[in-house]
């Protein structure tokens, strides 16, 4: 069975695109080996800057012959049809095999397909997969067509067996395919022929050349540890430099370097970023965390022990760092004379088109922060404040510069303006969580700025109607409601969505209607004070529509400004809402709480309070382990299937109070003293918010309702003892039924 | 290969190199550019079918980047060295070696390294694929091959090689403050350093720029460049005097260069905000899309009558 080797060498392939180049090589030629009938036993590929190979072993030395039987007409069916049946199989008449079934004589060709040479496959398939290259960007060159991520040079295509290794033949826009190959583009650029993937790989390492990008990236990581190591320092891990360091060089040569004294009092955040952004260099950091050095991974061996290389390198990264140090000078300057200089600068930033400026955003989620500042236990003046600078540092050199330092660039300035730790910590907080697994702040002030950041970036893309929708969600609000999700139960917040929401979509409708007339801007600002007084939107609107309407003023007409957004506002936040559910349900699932837990909580009023429904949610799920819980449920739907059944048929609703004097059976009165003795301790739960108390307790009233519906029959025939056992249902139904709605669950 | 003591070596280095490998040596185009790109052996010869294989050197003026003449490697008055050759030869990158090589730069004992840096120039509407070509970490030269120009795809595609004299220079004579590197000879009668020559003009230039450019009349010139770039291209490709066909792209093209440095020149003055920027650069790129147009209307641009 012979084995493949394929090298697509070309020159030099972005470092971000190779790992992925070398998987799609892999899975197209295999793919298309299969289907060709050229089965496999094993594929790997690799990359360096210049190659992307792919070793193929075990493969059928030739696809193996098939033999298709195909029914035709029936024996004296018209020439014409006979004819059209041959040229379809492709086989002459004399060739049809005449065979007697239960519908009469009917014609049979078999039809036998030849397996074909691997080599002809794989030339096919090859040149199908570099025609139609799935590279993220490509590009021609000279006179050709041909589309590569850079111009192709050669094609090494051999199969190799006990034999030998033979070419396959296959030429593609000019190049034509053999058995040569390259060695480092310095250091042994003299071509050379090998005979199997061992040969090529030993090879190439002879000529400079390390073809396996983990290798590569194993040797950099364990060089600068050892170099570190012997300097008394340690390497500052970063996984995306080290595999994008690797895909940069094919013989890698660590080498490790001084950062000029002047340089060495910047933050080290700004050291490693302008290191690692612009030279591609890891830094090292002495016992104090203070990063001291670097290491730098050239692609060259030279006499003098990269003595030279380094001293380059050394020097062009002085050159970045003065202009780092430029900047932060600069910056310092600004933050200790006067920070309003650049929060006056983001009026003139556009944060998004329709949304206004950065500086209005600043100040519509400074007016939100101090609202929220109660709920999250911080300080409204500091909140306010806080949420003022948190993002001034956008206007900093640094920041221009750097956009990753942004918010740690803002806790240094805000820091060295003479706030408070705490307020300038702010600044670098605000922006978590940003992936699921960042971690959330837990400072009371970042805390309150961060959602109300948040919750801005949201409702102002909902007022705009910018959605997120199927996969496209340009403006991360998915990310956004997941932090939104996480800052409230990570800090065990209790605050009503709802009425923030409203607030700031009625913000973000002020700030869009900027040019109706200053009368109903005046009513919608009004209402914007009513919600804070009622904490409801609808009343707040009621109220000022009520005010406005003593004075005879003509706002509240159909269409007007204040009706539209009156009536418009409600819908949004629901619809936010909704989202924000669905976020939390996916954010539950990823921890095991089923989805039709969450929708029966979330079915209950109060649902905007993601804290307490998360409660809910859980204690239930606990409950639903138990035997007790898993049985309650079923007793209830019983119980509420009976009702819903009889109310339907009688058009009345069973909420009268029960009357244990009117009970029979014994079962009957157990279920009365149960719901007597039950009851005050749920009421006590719930009003305490333990949940799960208040779960534990309705299921324990569990054995007593099924023992009701074992005992008694409630459609009993005397429509007095019926009517009560009804009523008796709809008082478990109603004791029941507080924490969620349990006809959602589902089994 | 000797090793080049000044500056000017350097593109004297550069030019014979190139010369060697048959490129026509011109000179600077006449007018104030942004890049070497922009001079029209460049932008327009790089679109159409007609062979094309030039060298240059190009003085760039970029407003924003003036520091009076106090900063070691910033300047708005600068050098670039062009070479841009059409069909890419198929061992360009090897050309561009030798080039290195050529002023000095010895492989075996440099760390040369091809990163990836796709080019685009929003307002020649153009674009490249390629790399930043690093020495030791620094980046000395631009390496693009042409896909689009004008909105045109570029077929055959050009291999566009660019050099940042200064900071090469700098590399090369081992100099972190460009201002002191020798512009000629070091031991001519008369030495002079970079600084001797620039410096103070830089100072000139960057006080004009920032602060006493009349930002009314560079509004109306903008203006101005843009209507007689469209009243170029508006007359019949038949010229009435002469009886030839006479299409004007080039003059054209003279004015959306002219446009274009306005707009760096009112950018620099800080009257330009950023929503009004791309707008700008939209109307330059209009120009340069209508001369592309117009330049293929041409022999040079592979016209065929």
């Amino acid at each position: 069975m012979p084995d493949l080797l394929i090298e697509l060498m070309s020159e030099e392939i972005p470092a971000r695109m190779q790992n992925r180049a070398a998987e799609d090589l892999k899975k197209r030629v295999t793919d298309g080996l299969v289907e060709a009938g050229l089965t496999y036993g094993a594929a790997h590929g690799a990359s360096t800057p210049r190659r992307l190979t792919l070793a193929v072993e075990g493969l059928l030395a030739a696809s193996p012959d098939v033999r298709e039987e195909r029914k035709g007409p029936k024996v004296g069916a018209p020439d014409k049809a006979i004819e059209g049946f041959l040229r379809g199989a492709g086989v002459a008449r004399d060739m049809l095999e005449e065979r007697d079934t239960p519908k009469g004589a009917v014609y049979f060709a078999t039809i036998e397909k030849p397996g074909r040479a691997a080599a002809d496959i794989v030339a096919e398939v090859l040149e199908q997969v570099v025609r139609n290259f799935p590279w993220p960007k490509s590009m021609r060159w000279g006179t050709g067509s041909l589309r590569w991520v850079r111009p192709l040079q050669s094609i090494l295509c051999i199969l190799s067996d006990e034999a030998g290794a033979s070419v396959v033949p296959l030429e593609i826009d000019g190049i034509v395919a053999g058995d040569q190959t390259q060695g480092h583009r310095f250091m042994a650029p003299a071509a050379f022929s090998v005979v199997s993937f061992n040969d090529y790989e030993a090879k190439l390492k002879q000529a400079k050349v390390i073809l396996s990008p983990a290798e590569r990236g194993d040797h950099i990581h364990a060089e600068a540890v050892n170099l570190a190591f012997a300097a008394g320092l340690e390497l500052v891990e970063d996984k995306g430099l080290l595999a994008e360091v690797a895909a940069l060089v094919e013989w890698p040569v660590v080498l490790m370097g001084q950062i000029g004294a002047d340089f060495l009092s910047l933050p080290p955040e700004v050291l490693q970023t302008s290191m690692r952004e612009h030279q591609k260099f890891f830094s090292l950091r002495d016992k104090a965390g203070k990063i001291t050095r670097f290491i730098t991974v050239a692609n060259v061996e030279t006499p003098d022990q990269g003595a030279l290389v380094l001293a380059g390198y050394e020097s062009v990264l002085s050159a970045r760092l003065a202009d780092a140090r430029f900047f932060w000078d600069n910056d310092l300057r600004v933050a200790t004379s006067d920070m309003n200089v650049w929060t006056q600068a983001l009026e003139n930033v556009t944060f998004h088109g329709k949304l206004g400026s950065q500086g209005e955003r600043i100040r519509r989620i400074a007016a939100l922060a101090r609202e929220l500042a109660p709920v999250c236990g911080a300080d409204a003046d500091k909140a306010e404040t806080a949420a003022l600078l948190a993002k001034a540092d956008l206007s900093s050199e640094m920041v221009y510069e750097f956009p990753e330092l942004q918010g740690v660039m803002g806790r240094y300035y805000i820091e060295a303006s003479g706030q408070d730790a705490e307020i300038a910590a702010v600044a670098e907080e605000h922006y978590s969580p940003l992936g699921p697994s960042d971690d959330v702040p837990s400072a009371p002030l970042s805390v309150c700025v961060a959602l109300a950041d948040k919750l801005d970036t949201l409702t102002g893309f909902w007022a705009i109607d910018e959605k997120p929708t199927g996969s496209k969600d340009p403006f991360a609000l998915r990310r956004a409601v997941l932090g939104v999700i996480r800052l409230v139960l990570s800090n065990d917040l209790r605050l009503p969505l709802d009425q923030y929401v409203d607030r700031q979509l009625l913000r973000h409708k002020i700030q869009l209607n900027g040019d109706a007339d200053e009368q109903d801007l005046a009513a919608l600002r009004d209402i914007l004070a009513e919600i804070a007084e009622h904490g409801v939107f609808g009343a707040a609107v009621q109220t000022v529509m009520d005010k406005l309407r003593n004075e005879e003023q003509p706002e509240m007409k159909e269409g007007s400004l204040l009706r539209t957004i009156g009536d418009l506002v409600p819908d949004l936040s629901t619809d936010l809402l909704v989202f924000v559910h669905d976020r939390l349900k996916g954010f539950l699932r990823d921890q095991d709480v089923r989805h039709d837990i969450i929708d029966a909580c979330i079915a209950m009023p109060g649902n905007d309070d993601l804290n307490q429904l998360v409660k809910r949610a859980r204690a239930l799920a606990g409950a639903l382990e138990t035997d007790d819980g898993a049985n309650l449920v079923q007793g209830f739907k019983r119980a509420n299937n009976i009702l819903a059944q009889a109310e339907e048929k009688d058009g009345v609703e069973y909420s009268y109070g029960a009357d244990v004097k009117f009970a029979e059976t014994d079962s009957e009165k157990a279920l009365f003293a149960a719901l007597e003795a039950g009851e005050p301790k749920i009421e006590a739960a719930l009003k305490a918010e333990d949940f799960t108390t208040a779960v534990s307790e309705m299921a324990a009233l569990r054995p007593s309702i099924d023992a009701f519906f074992e005992d008694v029959k409630v459609n009993a025939d005397s429509e007095v003892l019926r009517r009560n056992r009804l009523n008796l249902l709809n008082h478990v139904r109603k004791a029941c039924g507080q924490v969620a709605d349990l006809t959602r669950i589902e089994g | 290969m000797t090793q080049p003591r000044s500056f000017q070596e350097i593109i004297l280095a550069l030019q014979s190199y190139w010369a060697s490998q048959g490129c026509a040596l011109l000179q600077p185009y006449d007018m104030e550019v942004g890049a070497g790109t922009f001079h029209p052996a460049t932008t327009l010869r790089a679109l159409g079918p007609v062979p094309w294989a030039a060298a240059y050197v190009q003085p760039c003026r970029r407003p924003t980047d003036g520091r009076y003449g106090d900063s070691p490697n910033r300047w708005q008055h600068y050098y670039q060295f062009q070479v841009i050759i059409k069909p890419s030869p198929p061992d360009l990158q090897d050309l561009y070696l030798g080039s290195l090589k050529a002023i000095g730069i010895d492989m075996g004992a440099h760390d040369i390294r091809f990163v990836e840096d796709d080019w685009e120039s929003p307002t020649l509407g153009a674009a490249g694929l390629g790399w930043e070509v690093w020495c030791d970490g620094m980046e000395v030269s631009q390496f693009t091959y042409f896909q689009q120009v004008g909105g045109y795809d570029c077929a055959p595609v050009s291999g566009e090689l660019t050099y940042g004299l200064e900071r090469l220079a700098m590399y090369v004579l081992g100099y972190s403050d460009g201002n002191k590197m020798p512009f000629n000879d070091p031991d001519a009668p008369i030495p002079l350093t970079y600084g001797d020559i620039f410096r103070d003009a830089e100072a000139q230039y960057a006080r004009w720029n920032f602060d006493v450019a009349e930002t009314d009349t560079l509004l109306q010139h903008f203006i101005d460049a843009e209507e007689e770039c469209a009243r170029i291209l508006e007359q019949p490709a038949d010229d009435p005097k002469t009886g030839r066909r006479i299409v004007m792209a080039q003059p054209a093209y003279d004015q959306c260069i002219k446009a274009s440095h306005i707009f760096n020149l009112l950018d620099a003055r800080g009257v330009i905000s950023v929503t009004e920027r791309q707008a700008y650069i939209g109307r330059v790129r209009a120009l340069a899309k209508q001369c592309a147009d117009a330049w293929l209307q041409t022999e040079a641009g592979g016209f065929a009558p």
